[in-house]
């Protein structure tokens, strides 16, 4: 029974589970602190790896607002995931700078490489291919973040290379 | 007493991190330590330099040494002979790109000569972790002269005097802004700043919380006692998570310091700062938008008036300002209105920061006394455009703005003559498009982010923006028919007149400024199906010219789809019904023998 609780995401209401153990904390710490909502989501994201409904659920219970609340926020900002998302988040900036110096061209070679479109994962869950706002980082351009690490000035011919190095991990 | 003798300064801004700066900096530290030079010489880890193509920059002073693209394997040089033996590593000092010859000193290189910094003037000079340094150049003075020797109107008269308008794109007048809150009845007030620095293409704010954030406490606190609000909240970006890393940790110090908090300074005035995050919302930079966000809801835009001066966040009088024009309120308060007053132009004072990034040499951040010409700012500090390609457009003021053609780069920039040329000054974001830019391509990419942005609660913005991609889609395939140019302008009239927010009241511009300048690109793809730039896709055909190709099959085996035939040493040729018009056998090709 135990074994079943931990290998599958429905476990909403298990106190023990230790995800959940720690957005309590988060929603403990944020309580009674106006406007807490987007803190709190910001933090369960990075607990969760993205917003599953039951983890909106609970949010909603927890700060006692509508859950239509939360799911309003949680659908009107793009930072916010409602669906899992694969180990590596590859992010290539699409603003303006980027643009005019050929992420269009980055992005092609990441869909041809991994074999997937703007905004899905790999099959293995180990990527998922988005295109971000600008991040600022307009000196570099193109620029391209996979989770936190910032790539610049880079070209499509050095995306198999980048994609070998998580590979390897 | 310890003397140090040299301070090695490297950049940590996130352009230098991504090219790897972490490591120099260690790897520096361990040689400087492995030589035993601790005691004299000192790296501190600083904001950007704004100068990011070159990075990772490391700058020693008291020289003002300039070294370029250091590596961690470079380090134990750098420390032999320009910390040991005092003599220059010529190989990794600055090199212009028109001028073989190395440039020594950091105020010699172009891109910096003709900048004025002023609200970039701490960033890349003190170490931003550090309360010390920054009171070490005379910060957090302002607000102790403030809070000791002046009343709220005497700061908010300073202010008014000193010309600062809004740097966030409206060019508001700051001290009239001010003025109303304070006005504004009520005990319980706030002071927001803006760094939700949307605009893609603009990155000044982010560098200033990564480099000076203590500037940004100090004139929040300043606006706290001049209109009586005890509690401020920055709103920043979550992508930006080097800048809010750096403002928490400026904000413990400055609580620990008694700076902020009950009695600042000992005084009865009592200040505090939190940060809220963004959670990425192009509508969230527009002020109501953002305080809804702050208050946890759903970013969407409030009818104005109420003003936010007059009724703004949780319903009281909230003092927005977005972080550059707080940069320079501590500087005009210590310096004076007059100082500040004599830079710019008459009716735009001081400085501007621009982010100067796309097809341009120099790429970083400059910061010009306004009225400075775009000319200037292109050829003289961003060093002109790569490769010896044309120049075609310049874009100010991001997805609100226009791009301006080679003829009006003699605009002086600032707020008035930019909108007189159909742009705006917007955040500061100046993106520079050589002849491969197709303009057609570049409206509809902005009107692809505005209508994707758009928080959806008015119908212009939200339907018109949408149907306007549709039409300028249709153009760059190559479907558009001139009628299509008519109801582009009919339906920017619509949108711009009847949408709540400044979103959608300046979603058209783009789209509105490439028809005014580049007309003859709109009819060109809708009349003659070309597009001479080479970007739109639809409109492309590749061939090969036979009298240059050698058979090399070079493009065949890098062809995706195989429509390339043609056996080695003989002249191939490109099957137009199954070419996808990807490019690949273009850039492949050692003989230019393929064309578009």
């Amino acid at each position: 029974m135990e074994e079943k609780k931990s290998c599958c995401n429905c476990n909403y209401g298990n106190e023990a589970d230790p995800k959940y153990v720690e957005l309590d904390q988060v929603i403990a710490k944020f309580k009674g602190m106006e406007g807490a909502l987007i803190m709190i989501l910001h933090r369960a994201q990075g607990i969760f790896g993205y917003l599953p409904e039951e983890v909106q659920r609970h949010v909603a219970k927890e700060l006692n607002i509508p859950l239509t609340d939360v799911y309003g926020v949680t659908t009107f900002y793009s930072y916010f995931s409602l669906t899992p998302r694969g180990k590596y988040r590859i992010a290539v900036c699409m603003g303006t700078a980027c643009y005019v110096r050929g992420a269009g061209d980055i992005v092609s070679a990441f869909e041809k490489e991994l074999g997937i479109k703007v905004g899905q994962t790999t099959e293995d869950k180990m990527y998922t291919l988005e295109v971000s706002r600008c991040i600022g980082a307009c000196g570099i351009a193109p620029v391209m973040t996979v989770n936190e690490d910032v790539y610049g000035s880079i070209s499509a011919d050095r995306v198999p290379g980048i994609l070998a190095k998580y590979n390897a991990k | 007493m310890e003397h140090i003798r040299s301070h090695v300064l490297v950049c940590a801004g996130t352009g230098c991190s991504s090219s790897g700066c972490k490591a120099v900096e260690q790897a520096m530290k361990a040689e400087v330590d492995r030589q035993g030079l601790t005691s004299e010489v000192k790296i501190v880890e600083t904001g950007c330099f704004g100068f990011c193509k070159m990075g990772p920059i490391v700058m020693v002073y008291p020289e003002g040494s300039f070294y370029c693209h250091v590596k961690p394997e470079d380090v134990v040089e750098l420390v032999n002979e320009h910390l040991l033996k005092g003599r220059m590593v010529d190989r990794l000092l600055y090199r212009d790109v028109h001028n073989p010859k190395p440039e020594a000193f950091f105020n010699d290189i172009g891109f910096y000569k003709k900048q004025h910094r002023v609200a970039l003037e701490h960033c890349g000079a003190i170490d931003a972790e550090s309360i010390e340094e920054y009171i070490g150049v005379d910060g957090y003075q302002a607000l102790a002269k403030v809070l000791t020797s002046m009343t709220p109107a005497e700061v908010i008269h300073t202010l008014k005097q000193s010309g600062l308008r809004g740097r966030g794109g409206g060019g508001f007048p700051a001290g009239v802004k001010w003025e109303l809150a304070a006005k504004s009845p009520g005990n319980v007030k706030y002071v927001v700043c803006n760094a939700d620095e949307g605009d893609p293409g603009a990155f000044m704010d982010r560098s200033i919380l990564e480099g000076d954030p203590h500037s940004i406490i100090e004139a929040m606190a300043i606006a706290g006692y001049a209109i009586g609000a005890n509690q401020g909240y920055v709103y920043v970006r979550a992508e930006y998570p080097i800048a809010v890393d750096r403002l928490s940790i400026a904000i413990d110090q400055a609580r620990k310091l008694g700076i902020l908090g009950d009695g600042v300074f000992e005084t009865n005035f009592k200040f505090d700062v939190s940060i809220r995050l963004g959670a990425g919302a192009f509508v969230c930079g527009e002020e109501t938008a953002l305080l809804a966000s702050i208050e946890g809801k759903r970013g969407m835009p409030k009818p104005r008036p109420p003003y936010p001066a007059v009724r703004g966040l949780w319903d009281k009088p909230t003092l927005i300002n977005n972080v550059e024009t707080l940069v320079n309120v501590p500087k005009i308060l210590l310096k004076g209105a007059e100082w500040f007053a004599s830079m710019g132009t008459e009716k735009s004072k001081g400085t501007k920061v621009f982010a100067l990034a796309g097809n341009i040499n120099n790429t970083g951040l400059v910061e010009v006394p306004m009225g400075t010409t775009l000319r200037e700012i292109v050829y003289d500090i961003g060093g002109g455009i790569p490769d010896n390609k044309k120049f075609k457009a310049c874009q100010t003021g991001g997805p609100s703005g226009g791009c301006l053609p080679v003829e009006l780069l003699d605009t002086p920039v600032d707020y008035d003559s930019l909108i007189s040329v159909g742009s705006m000054m917007g955040s500061g974001g100046l993106i520079v498009m050589d002849e491969d830019t197709c303009m057609v391509d570049v409206a509809r990419f902005f009107l692809d982010f505005t209508q994707d942005e758009s928080c959806g609660k008015c119908v212009p913005c939200r339907e018109g923006t949408k149907r306007m991609l549709e039409i300028l889609e249709r153009i760059t395939k190559g479907e558009g028919t001139m009628d299509d140019i008519t109801l582009l302008e009919e339906l920017s009239e619509t949108i711009k007149g009847a949408s709540l927010c400044g979103l959608g009241q300046t979603a058209p511009n783009p789209v509105l400024a490439t028809l005014r300048f580049f007309r003859n690109e709109y009819e060109a793809h809708i009349i003659d199906k070309c597009c001479s730039a080479g970007i739109c896709q639809s409109l492309l055909s590749y061939s090969i010219i036979a009298e240059k190709c050698k058979g090399c099959t070079l493009c065949k085996k890098a062809c995706p789809v195989d429509a390339i035939s043609g056996s080695v040493k003989q002249v191939h040729t490109i099957d137009a019904a199954k070419c996808i018009k990807c490019g690949a056998c273009l850039t492949k090709c050692p003989f230019k023998a393929i064309v578009r």
